[in-house]
């Protein structure tokens, strides 16, 4: 008899996939009945390692697959198929406060997949496992073209899917930590959209001459695209997330240059000094800052910024006089930002001004304001530095994990079909 | 403002292993509407290699390749992989190409793109496009070339800690090292040595001894990362001759199980590799050519095959060993000599070692699945040096469709012998 359980096989189907794909993990060749941990190993960008893991129980044939079979426990529970993914943590002793965020999209994040014998919690790294694969999850597909933009003073990087084209175009914003982001374009150019990721907060042009851009830089970034020979100039789309949605729902509203075909407002808020540049905007929060709580464990919790929301027209963006189809994804546990109120509000004035039928809200309760794409970790607290202040501190983001996944996954698919009934 | 859909293609997964299935999908067409779906490859040689089908959209504008039906192209009805396995040169190629990657490190690329209607599709720009990659390297599997004690060949090992269970890997008489089936294998999950030994061309005068062979596989068993009771051998025509060469003769290794591709067991007893040319050397007056003048050996093979004291005594094996066949075989009677060896070790009692795969208008060259058939190529023959087009032999999708059943079928059998048992009774 063998001294312990050899030739485990182990198989992660496919082994390399895109961010938004699922995969089945397999294990076979175990004694039935036999107790093994499936755990996940990932080192970031920035050094650091995140893990997951499930206990499993192997059925009769002597196999465990991760598509159907439950968790018993592990940082995920029950049937899971890519619970080894969204519910990745940082180690035990890890730094607190952090947030995994892929910058370079021309690589692809590496997992390392292993099972071990028993139903083990700790200590991974000190044991060999009994087997282990190494998978790809990739932000771009193949043939997605990724080009850096910096005509007309942009700090931007454009990725055009294969193909002759032409493709539908998007502007892709993120939230108040400026940088320049590039996952969620390249991801949508996997899906065939030509989408242009928008540094405007720490732009070149701002880090050089220490001034916030203006509206004419969205402007300029919308022009960019339309005029490209491969988009298709009346189909273009704006994507912000946080006070990426303040400038999108700016634009729609009152752009005599941006003609949105559609948007896409994630975990924002339509409140902000209507007749106001960007730094006028920022300089609003600002000003609100007193209004800011602390959890228990000393994060900040900024929502309270902008309640309660005003009933003043001119401090709030007029979404009655949107033309183009509107949808807003809000979590309600967003402690960041007042995103579900906001909503409620964005509503309420679109049925009083008779296009609410462009409007459509994804709500989702327990889920906190980073609704990124799917199968990225939750982090429902992590290291901020606001642009502005330069302050670094833990801003308290919201979010029960299982819930925050589940929001993440379904959010991304329904956007993805508003996205292509709009555009395509 | 246009109000034409644009379509959608799209192919899952767009990053694969090569005998992994992809599903194409096209939508956002209009209903009914005729269009083809192509796939292009830009190879090692730079030659383009080409498949296409042509569907018809159903009422919601949508073609998927693995539940519709092609009505023409290089391949029709519903064949979802049709697209890779059924692609050949391009118009006004080089005559009698094979398609064979040899830097496994990075993917075969492919174009897949939808166009409008079936005749005349290539007349204007496709309506869209999107590029795939086909891997023989699962992420994770280590590439690491072997020039110890005289052995030249390439090792592949799975990611993981193992350790596992090992594989010499043998093509035939082509010559050279090919990486491309060790590589896949180690995706799934053994240690599998791709031996070089001959140069194309060269089998005359290599200094091949069976101690090479013997040394190889012992290379293999002696890695830290293999179990070293578990380690089989794998061979392609030529190499299968060595494969049953090395399970019946060897004193020095004992594999665990046996994979023989288009093989055969005419190795005379005590004789070196190079020896077997002389077989052929004997009988080369029964080549015969076809009408576009390939070359076609099986007769050689035949006029060996009666010689009783040029083959191995099949009934001395001890392990177990699966052979694979194609009945259209135009190289050699491989049908005839799997029959020979069943009967040899019927007689010998070792009948249950043996299990035959035979497939109908299947050629020589049975390749991991969705590889295109290649009916007849280019061949450098050793003995004479002369660039000849070998005939092969198969139909294009038999032949295909044997691949696939047969990869399926050899991986089973490799887990079923290398891999453990979870019962008690594991160890024999």
């Amino acid at each position: 008899m063998d001294r312990k359980q050899c030739c485990v096989k182990l198989s992660v189907q496919p082994s390399r996939g895109l961010m938004d794909e699922k995969f089945i993990v397999l294990v076979q060749n175990v004694w039935p009945g036999f107790q093994l941990t499936v755990h996940a190993l990932h080192q970031c960008e920035d050094g650091h390692s995140w893990e997951a893991f499930g206990h499993y129980a192997a059925d009769a044939t002597g196999t465990v697959n991760v598509s159907e079979d439950p968790s018993l426990g592990g940082t995920y529970s029950g049937v899971e198929p890519m619970g080894l993914l969204w519910s990745l943590r940082p180690v035990p002793g890890s730094k607190p406060g952090l947030r995994m965020r892929k910058m370079n999209v021309q690589t692809p994040m590496e997992v390392t997949i292993s099972v071990y014998q028993g139903h083990q919690t700790e200590g991974f790294v000190d044991q060999v496992p009994l087997a282990g694969v190494l998978v790809e999850r990739w932000y771009m597909a193949p043939g997605v073209r990724r080009i850096p933009i910096t005509e007309g003073g942009l700090t931007a990087t454009l990725f055009l899917p294969p193909g002759p084209g032409p493709f539908p175009g998007l502007l892709d914003l993120w939230g108040g930590g400026g940088k320049l982001v590039e996952y969620r374009a390249s991801l949508l150019a996997s899906h065939g959209i030509a989408s242009l990721a928008l540094d405007y907060l720490t732009p070149k042009i701002t880090i050089e001459t220490r001034k916030m851009v203006g509206i004419e830089y969205f402007e300029t970034a919308y022009r960019v695209l339309q005029q490209h020979p491969q988009v298709f100039s009346s189909r273009i789309a704006m994507l912000g997330l946080s006070f990426g949605t303040s400038i999108t729902l700016k634009m729609a509203a009152y752009s005599e240059v941006v003609k949105l075909r559609c948007a896409v407002c994630v975990s924002g808020s339509h409140v902000q000094p209507v007749d106001g540049s960007v730094e006028q905007i920022l300089g609003y929060f600002h000003k609100n800052g007193g209004k800011t709580r602390f959890s228990e464990e000393n994060e900040a919790i900024w929502r309270d910024l902008l309640l309660p929301i005003p009933t003043d027209s001119s401090l709030k963006v007029d979404v009655g006089r949107l033309q183009c189809p509107l949808l807003l994804v809000v979590g309600e546990d967003d402690q960041n930002w007042p995103a579900y109120e906001s909503a409620m509000d964005m509503k309420e004035m679109m049925e009083r001004a008779g296009n609410s039928h462009l409007l459509t809200i994804l709500s989702y309760p327990n889920a906190g304001h980073l609704i990124e794409p799917p199968y990225t970790p939750h982090a429902r607290s992590s290291f901020f530095r606001t642009v502005n202040t330069r302050e670094k501190m833990m801003a308290l983001w919201g979010g029960e994990t299982v819930a925050h996944s589940r929001a993440q996954e379904d959010a991304w698919r329904k956007t993805l079909v508003f996205l292509r009934e709009n555009l395509f | 403002m246009s109000q034409a859909a644009l379509p959608i293609l799209s192919v899952f997964p767009s990053r694969a292993l090569v005998d992994e299935k992809f599903k194409v999908l096209v939508e956002n067409l209009p209903p009914g509407c005729p269009v083809t779906i192509h796939s292009l490859h830009h190879s090692e040689d730079q030659d383009y290699w080409e498949a296409y089908g042509h569907y018809i959209s159903d009422d919601r504008g949508k073609v998927s390749v693995s539940d519709d039906l092609s009505f023409g192209g290089t391949y029709t009805g519903k064949e979802p992989m049709g697209l890779l396995w059924s692609m050949r040169p391009v118009l006004g190629s080089r005559k009698g190409l094979r398609l064979r990657k040899m830097n496994v490190c990075t993917p075969m690329l492919m174009d897949i793109s939808v166009y409008s209607r079936h005749d005349g599709f290539r007349d204007q720009a496709p309506l869209a496009s999107v590029l795939i990659e086909r891997w023989y390297m699962a992420p994770g599997v280590r590439r690491i070339d072997i020039r110890e004690r005289g052995v030249r060949g390439t090792l592949f090992i799975p990611p993981g800690p193992g350790p596992f269970p090992g594989l010499l890997d043998m093509w035939g008489g082509g010559g050279g090292l090919l990486e491309y089936r060790s590589a896949l294998l180690a995706s799934h999950g053994y240690v599998s040595l791709a031996l070089e030994y001959f140069s194309p061309g060269q089998l005359q005068t290599a200094d091949l001894e069976f101690n090479y062979f013997e040394t190889a596989f012992n290379i293999v068993k002696d890695h830290p990362q293999v179990m070293p009771h578990r380690v089989g051998i794998f061979g392609l025509s030529l190499g299968s001759i060595v494969t049953m060469a090395l399970a019946v003769e060897s004193r020095i290794v004992r594999p665990r199980c046996c994979v023989c591709i288009s093989g055969n067991h005419c190795f005379p007893p005590g004789r070196t590799l190079a020896g077997i040319t002389g077989e052929v050397d004997m009988n080369y007056d029964k080549v015969r050519v076809d009408e576009n003048n390939y070359h076609i050996w099986r007769d050689v093979g035949l006029a060996i095959m009666k010689e009783p004291s040029s083959k191995l005594d099949m009934g001395k094996i001890n392990c177990p060993i699966l052979l694979v066949n194609g009945h259209d075989d135009q190289n050699w009677p491989t049908v005839e000599s799997a029959e020979d060896i069943a009967e040899m070790m019927r007689a010998a009692g070792k009948e249950h070692l043996l299990t035959r795969l035979e497939y109908p208008d299947t050629g020589h060259l049975i390749e991991p699945p969705f590889s295109p058939h290649f009916r007849a190529t280019n061949f450098i023959v050793n003995l004479t040096k002369e660039k000849v087009i070998m005939l092969w032999g198969g139909q294009t999708k038999p032949h295909s469709d044997a691949q696939e059943d047969s990869w399926r079928r050899i991986l089973t059998f490799l887990q079923q012998h290398l891999y453990c048992s979870p019962s008690p009774k594991a160890r024999l």
